[in-house]
């Protein structure tokens, strides 16, 4: 069974705005019956030029109903410029999350608005200009290529798990391969955790589990191949409290070790404002 | 909120009896019987009677059973265990819709040189006979057919199969795990070379299966080990498991006539009632040749995850084909391979029953899935436009059709 959050359940048991509103300024119509989920979604305008009226009618599995009813939530008041703003990530992110084997259906809703905006707007959604990638799902290579610069997406089962393409006949993988690999080049992007470090500031929740998984990964497995060990106590504001354990506790080295190993590899990996402590028994 | 279980065909209850018959062996005769001792003796003698009864069941001779982990492993070890005694044949024959013990063992093989015929199956999901016939080879190591099918239940004509492949001196091997259990099996008097069955679909737990292996068949062991299993597979018996599935065995066939009538008219009453009471609705597989338990359904024009988690919100229990319950992207090979159309694919409900469901059980899905379906198709964008007669645009198609139902 899929590991769906209470939000994602609440919005597929009670899905909001379902239906299709009467003269809408805009109808936008994505999937379809073969591939297996298909949204239409029909939006009104009020004076200001903000959605006054905003619904949707899905038919696929419960996160695809439930990102629909996100969506509608999320774009509901907006002007067309910030409704064109939210991502498939801010669909999923207001779930709480999806499945990533579910991520297309988040990527669907972002569809959906788009095409309805164009439709209002007049423009005609061209698919021809573009290469379809994937037969079995009919995914072309700007979609692809546009999805995968959003989500930061880097091999083909990511792709897949996201827009659906190569998950049929899988004819079309060395050709997703080469559009990642014209995106990023031989080098994949940065994993995760090193962009946040980089980038943003941490939230306390995302420092505490970015220390971890360096610990587990980084730092453990070489102390304890000689015979030591070190255990998390404690993290205060930018201060990583740790003991010593096994043949670190009584090595005269291990303060060196402290410095210049652990510390480096915390502040590479997580943020370079951290400092290392050793708390003694 | 009561539980009722109509997903028989994914897993079964395991009986409180066989339950109680595996205890002891945990505890007290922790033996083993491979022992020389009065210790290990006394559970040889219980794994004696075990092999009698599954023995029993299926109409062989307790030497003909070899007991294994799972269904899985003895689909494993017939096909490899007979391509090990024929090394110089190249050549196997399954069906499309075979289970993925079979099927993905099949693909494992092609990718290491063997070539793999896969039997195509009608609307129906019945075999073409006649397309059997032609594709066998000199070469031909193997053929491996389902008895029934686990997704729709249909069975196929199993002792015409096994004759046909016996006649040109070819072994013929069938995972009968839906089967056994459910309806009667013969083997002596059917040509079937070797059969496998799983012990949780028959009311033993899950981690016991058997391989049934007709006296003179060619076989090299696939578990390699010991002397156990007369050589045919190693490792220490799995005692109390073997026990059970000995019980879950007789159980089965105290029960089998049961099964063949009033579970059989459970499921017919379910499906007859879904059928009058839901329109769009569509029988999936040959209702003439099935399982007495199963009920393949398909609403139109809905997504099956959506009505299988609105019916457990209910407290029902079953399974569905839709594309996005397996994670693949493709709904159920099964239903592809018999062309299902694609506005009923993706709705697929399948209700399997067993002698523990009750008239109160049916009563509730009949009750609760009819505004289960109508809520799913009030939220599709597909249903009033098919209400209202609009054509099928290519929103609704998705263009090339023919490819995804044929797939």
């Amino acid at each position: 069974m899929w590991d769906y959050t209470d939000k994602v359940k609440d919005h597929f048991l009670n899905p909001r705005n379902v239906g299709e509103v009467e003269n809408p300024d805009g109808v936008g119509e994505v999937g379809s019956l073969a591939c297996g989920d298909a949204l239409r979604l029909t939006f009104k305008l009020d004076e200001q030029g903000r959605i006054q009226d905003i619904k949707f009618k899905t038919f696929g599995c419960a996160s695809a109903i439930a990102s629909s009813s996100a969506l509608t939530e999320l774009a509901k008041g907006k002007t067309l410029e910030e409704a064109e703003k939210i991502s498939n990530q801010d669909l999923a992110e207001f779930l709480g999350g999806l499945p990533e084997e579910k991520m297309h259906c988040s990527v669907m809703g972002k569809e959906a608005l788009e095409a309805a905006i164009a439709n209002y707007r007049g423009e005609a959604v061209v698919k021809e200009d573009f290469e379809i990638v994937c037969k079995c799902f009919g995914v072309t290579d700007r979609e692809i290529e546009r999805v995968a610069r959003e989500n930061r997406l880097t091999t083909i089962e990511e792709v897949t798990d996201y827009t659906k393409a190569g998950g049929g006949c899988q004819a079309c993988h060395p050709k997703i391969a080469h559009i990642l690999e014209g995106l990023w080049g031989k080098q994949p992007p940065e994993p995760a955790e090193q962009r946040v470090a980089a980038g943003k500031k941490l939230s306390n929740l995302q420092k505490i589990r970015l220390i971890q998984e360096t610990l587990e990964r980084e730092i453990l497995p070489p102390i304890r191949s000689d015979g030591g060990d070190l255990e998390l106590i404690d993290i205060d504001g930018d201060k990583v409290l740790v003991a010593l354990r096994g043949t670190c506790s009584f090595c005269p080295q291990s303060s060196f070790t402290l410095k210049h190993f652990v510390e480096a590899k915390l502040r590479e990996f997580v943020s370079p404002d951290l400092e290392v402590e050793e708390v003694k028994p | 909120m009561k539980t009722i279980y109509l997903d028989n065909n994914a897993t079964t209850r395991t009986a409180p009896e066989v339950l109680e018959a595996m205890l002891p062996f945990f505890a007290d005769l922790y033996g083993n019987p491979s022992s020389m001792h009065f210790f290990g003796g006394q559970v040889a003698r219980h794994l004696k009677t075990a092999r009698e009864q599954v023995a029993a069941l299926i109409g062989a001779h307790p030497s003909e059973i070899v007991f294994t982990s799972c269904g899985t492993e003895s689909d494993n070890a017939a096909i490899m265990g007979t391509l090990y005694s024929y090394p110089e044949k190249k050549h196997l024959v399954i069906s499309r819709v075979e289970h993925p013990a079979v099927l993905n063992v099949a693909h494992h093989l092609q990718a290491r040189g063997y070539r793999i015929t896969e039997l195509k199956v009608d609307g129906q999901g019945q075999l073409d006979l006649e397309e059997l016939r032609h594709v066998l080879t000199e070469d031909t190591a193997l053929v491996s057919i389902m008895t029934a099918n686990n997704e729709t239940g249909v069975i196929f004509p199993i002792d015409e199969i096994a004759a046909i492949v016996r006649e040109r001196g070819i072994p013929f091997h069938t995972d009968a795990v839906q089967a056994v259990g459910k309806i009667p099996m013969d083997m002596g008097r059917s040509p079937i070379d070797m059969l496998s069955l799983s012990g949780h679909k028959l009311h033993a737990p899950k981690g016991i299966g058997a391989l049934y292996i007709r006296k003179g068949t060619r076989f090299a062991p696939f578990v390699v080990g010991g002397h156990q299993e007369a050589g045919r597979r190693g490792g220490t018996e799995n005692v109390p498991y073997i026990i059970g599935l000995g019980h879950a065995a007789e159980f089965c066939l105290a029960h089998l006539e049961e099964e063949n009538t009033r579970v059989r008219a459970l499921r017919d009453r379910l499906e007859t009632a879904l059928l009058e009471r839901i329109p769009n609705t569509i029988v999936n597989g040959d209702r003439q040749h099935r399982l007495p338990n199963t009920t393949n359904l398909s609403f139109e024009y809905i997504e099956g995850e959506s009505i299988l988690m609105l019916l457990s919100d209910e407290g029902v229990c079953a399974s569905s084909g839709s594309a996005c319950t397996s994670g693949s992207l493709q709904p159920s090979h099964v239903l592809r391979a018999m062309g299902v159309p694609f506005t009923a694919a993706h709705g697929s409900i399948r209700f399997s029953l067993s002698i523990y469901n009750t008239e109160e059980d049916v009563d509730v899905v009949i009750d609760v899935l009819p505004p289960i379906i109508q809520r799913l198709r009030d939220i599709s964008p597909f249903w009033q436009d098919y209400v209202d007669g609009k054509p099928m645009d290519a929103f609704l198609t998705g263009g090339d059709v023919a490819h995804h139902v044929h797939g």
